[in-house]
C-alpha cells in the first residue's frame, strides 16, 4: 500500500537536478514521477522509481544526500474536485498534509495523487473507508 | 603499545633504545652540543644568520647553556621566501641529496634541503613516530600523502621502510582505488590529512565498504589543524585509533611531533628539534605550562639549520613524564594557528569556534567551508556546510529549520550573525591535501 519514495537533496544552482537524473539514466533506472520542492537556496527531489533500492544504492553512489520516505498513491476521477474528495475524509481523520504532487496517467480520465501525510497508517484507514483507490504501485512515467 | 608489549616484535628496532628515554640530564647535554654545534654552522655559512647574529652582537660562543638561545634572533617563512631559492642552505649543493618545496598557494614557494644525514635524521624520527603508533615490521602501511615536493609522501615513507613495514606508495587522491587497496592488501595502517581519512569513511560507505570490518586499526594523521570533533567522528566511524602527527618542511617535514598511546599531546623528538613558548606579540619566551606559539631550532640538521623558526602554531609545553614512559618533552595538539584567526566586523574568530558551533547541531560535521566577502564595505560571513544522510529532513520545513539551527549555534559561539548555506555532498574542496577552512574573498 505504501510507496518508496527518494528525496534527493539538491543545491539551488544550474547542473543540479541534470546530476541527480544523469545518475538514474546512467543505471538505467525508470521513473514512475517525480517532484521538486525549491527554496531561493536548495531544492528537495523527490522520485517514486521503478526500482527504489537501486535508485538509492546508484544516487549515493553518485555522491548525492538521498532520504527514502514512504508515501500513498492515491488515484482520483481526472475531473473538478477529484483532489478534494481525496483531502475530505483525511481531513476528517485528523491527518495533516505534509506536500502532495500529482501525475496524470496514460489511463483515460484518472489522475494519480502522491502524498505525504503526517500518519500514512490513518490515512490508509480514512482513504480505504472513502473507496479510495490506493494504488499499490506506480506505472513507468510516459510508460 | 608498552615497552614490555615491545619485546615480543620481531626484528632488531626497540623503542628502548632511541633517544625517547633518555635520562633527561644526557639529553639536555646532547642537546647543547648540538645546538651550539648547530648555531656555529649556521653563523659561518649562511648570510642572513650571520648578519642577523652580528646586528644583535651575539656571537656563537655566546651559547653556553640552552637557556642562552634566546639571544639568538627569529626566523620566520618570509625569510625562506626572501632568500629564495637556496639562501638558506649551509650545505654545498654536492652534499645536498634532496629538495622539497611548499605547495606555495601565493606566489613562490619555499625550498629546503637535504644532505644524507639529514634523509637518515628524518627516517630515524619517522620511525620512532610510526613505533610511537604502535606500528611494527608485520603492518602494512597505506601511504596516502601526497609523493613529489610535499614532505609528507617521502618523509612517512622512508620512516615506515626503516621500521621495516610493507609500505604502500599509493600517494594522495583516487580515493576509490585507495578503498580499494586498503581492502584488498589487507591495509593496517594509514598516512594521511584526517579531513582526507573522513572523506575515505565516507566514500567507504557509498561505496558498500565496511571500514570496521576492515583490519585497518592505525591512522596516523598531520598536516593540517584537527579538531577533537574530528577525532570523534573517526573513532565513531572506524576501528581505527587515530595519532597526530606534527612536521613542518622548513623544520624536516612529518616527525618533529607525534602522539603516543597515552593520547595526552604529542612528543617533540627533542634530541633533533628544540622546542620554545613564546608570546607571538612580544616575542618573549613563556614559562613551561603557559600558551603561546611554538618556535622551533634544527640540533641536527646539516644542509638548512633553521635557527628560532617561528612555527605560528599556538601551543603548551609540558616537560611532566608520559604515562608512555618517553622522557621527551610533549605539546597540546595544535587546534589553532595564530595565522588562521581571521576578523570580521572586528570580531576575532578562528574556525574551531566555527567546527564547535556545528558539532552543537547534531551531525553537521565534518564538512563545511568558510566564505568571507565584503559588499559595500561590510564584512559578510557564510557558514557552508554540507547535507549529509544524517540531517537530511525529507521537507523544505525541516531543512528550513535545521538552517535556523545552525545559525543559532554560531551566533550564540561566536557573536555574529552569520548566513548559513546548505550544500550537496562533495560541493566543498576535499583535501587530497588540506582542508581549506576559510575562503577569504575580502578585497582589501
Amino acid at each position: 500500500m505504501k510507496l518508496q519514495q527518494l528525496s534527493v537533496f539538491l543545491e539551488n544552482k544550474p547542473g543540479s537536478l541534470k546530476k541527480a537524473l544523469g545518475v538514474l539514466a546512467d543505471a538505467k533506472i525508470n521513473i514512475s514521477t517525480l517532484a521538486l520542492a525549491d527554496t531561493r537556496e536548495f531544492g528537495i527531489l523527490r522520485l517514486v522509481l521503478k526500482d527504489w533500492e537501486k535508485g538509492k544504492e546508484a544516487l549515493e553512489k553518485g555522491g548525492l544526500t538521498v532520504k527514502q520516505t514512504e508515501v500513498l498513491a492515491v488515484e482520483v476521477e481526472d475531473r473538478p474536485g477529484g483532489l478534494a474528495a481525496v483531502l475530505a475524509p483525511v481531513e476528517a481523520a485528523g491527518v495533516n498534509v505534509e506536500y502532495m504532487y500529482a501525475y496524470s496517467t496514460g489511463a483515460k480520465g484518472k489522475a494519480v495523487l502522491i502524498f505525504r501525510f503526517s500518519d500514512l497508517d490513518k490515512a490508509i484507514q480514512a482513504l480505504k473507508g472513502a473507496g479510495m483507490n490506493v494504488l499499490e504501485k506506480l506505472q513507468v512515467l510516459g510508460a | 603499545m608498552t615497552l614490555e608489549q615491545w619485546n615480543d616484535i620481531p626484528g632488531t628496532f626497540h623503542p628502548a633504545c632511541t633517544p625517547d628515554f633518555l635520562p633527561l640530564e644526557q639529553l639536555r647535554q646532547l642537546q647543547l652540543q648540538r645546538l651550539q654545534a648547530t648555531v656555529r654552522r649556521a653563523y659561518a655559512n649562511v648570510p642572513l644568520y650571520r648578519k642577523r647574529m652580528d646586528e644583535k652582537k651575539v656571537a656563537p660562543e655566546a651559547i653556553r647553556r640552552l637557556a642562552d638561545i634566546d639571544q639568538i634572533p627569529f626566523t620566520v617563512k618570509a625569510d625562506l621566501r626572501d632568500t629564495y631559492p637556496f639562501g638558506l642552505f649551509a650545505s654545498p649543493m654536492d652534499e645536498i641529496v634532496r629538495l622539497h618545496a611548499s605547495s606555495g598557494t601565493t606566489g613562490k614557494p619555499i625550498v629546503v634541503a637535504y644532505t644524507r644525514e639529514d634523509i637518515e635524521v628524518w627516517s630515524n624520527v619517522m620511525l620512532r613516530s610510526f613505533a610511537a603508533c604502535g606500528l611494527h615490521q608485520n603492518d602494512i602501511i597505506q601511504n596516502a600523502y601526497g609523493y613529489g615536493l610535499f614532505t609528507g609522501g617521502l618523509g612517512a615513507h622512508y620512516g615506515a621502510e626503516a621500521l621495516g613495514a610493507t609500505v604502500i606508495p599509493i600517494s594522495g587522491g583516487n580515493t576509490d582505488r585507495q578503498i580499494m587497496i586498503m581492502k584488498d592488501f589487507g591495509v593496517t595502517a594509514i598516512c594521511c590529512t584526517p579531513s582526507y581519512f573522513i572523506h575515505l569513511i565516507e566514500r567507504s560507505g557509498e561505496m558498500g565498504v565496511k571500514m570496521k570490518e576492515l583490519p585497518l586499526r592505525v591512522g596516523v594523521f598531520g598536516a593540517e589543524p584537527w579538531s577533537e570533533s574530528m577525532r570523534r567522528y573517526i573513532i565513531d566511524n572506524s576501528n581505527v585509533t587515530p595519532f597526530d602527527i606534527y612536521g613542518l618542511s622548513e623544520i624536516i617535514g612529518p616527525g618533529v611531533g607525534i602522539e603516543c598511546s597515552a593520547h595526552q599531546g604529542l612528543h617533540i623528538f627533542e634530541d633533533h628539534f628544540y622546542p620554545e613558548i613564546i608570546n607571538p606579540e612580544t616575542g618573549e619566551v613563556l614559562p613551561e605550562g603557559a600558551e603561546g606559539e611554538l618556535v622551533l631550532t634544527t640540533l641536527s640538521k646539516k644542509a638548512m639549520p633553521m635557527l628560532r623558526y617561528r612555527t605560528r602554531d599556538i601551543t603548551t609545553l609540558t616537560r611532566e613524564q608520559c604515562g608512555c614512559g618517553r622522557t621527551i618533552c610533549r605539546f597540546l595538539r595544535v587546534g589553532r594557528r595564530s595565522d588562521d584567526m581571521f576578523i570580521i566586523r572586528g570580531i576575532n574568530v578562528f574556525p574551531s569556534q566555527v567546527e564547535h558551533a556545528l558539532l552543537k547541531v547534531e551531525g553537521t560535521l565534518p564538512h563545511y567551508q568558510i566564505v568571507l566577502t565584503r559588499d559595500k564595505g561590510l564584512d559578510r560571513m557564510e557558514v557552508q556546510v554540507e547535507v549529509t544522510p544524517e540531517i537530511f529532513g525529507d521537507t523544505v520545513g525541516a531543512m528550513e529549520g535545521l538552517q535556523k539551527k545552525i545559525a543559532k549555534a554560531l551566533d550564540e559561539t561566536i557573536n555574529l550573525n552569520v548566513a548559513v548555506k546548505l550544500v550537496e555532498p562533495h560541493s566543498i574542496p576535499r583535501s587530497e591535501g588540506k582542508a581549506k577552512r576559510v575562503l577569504d574573498q575580502r578585497k582589501m
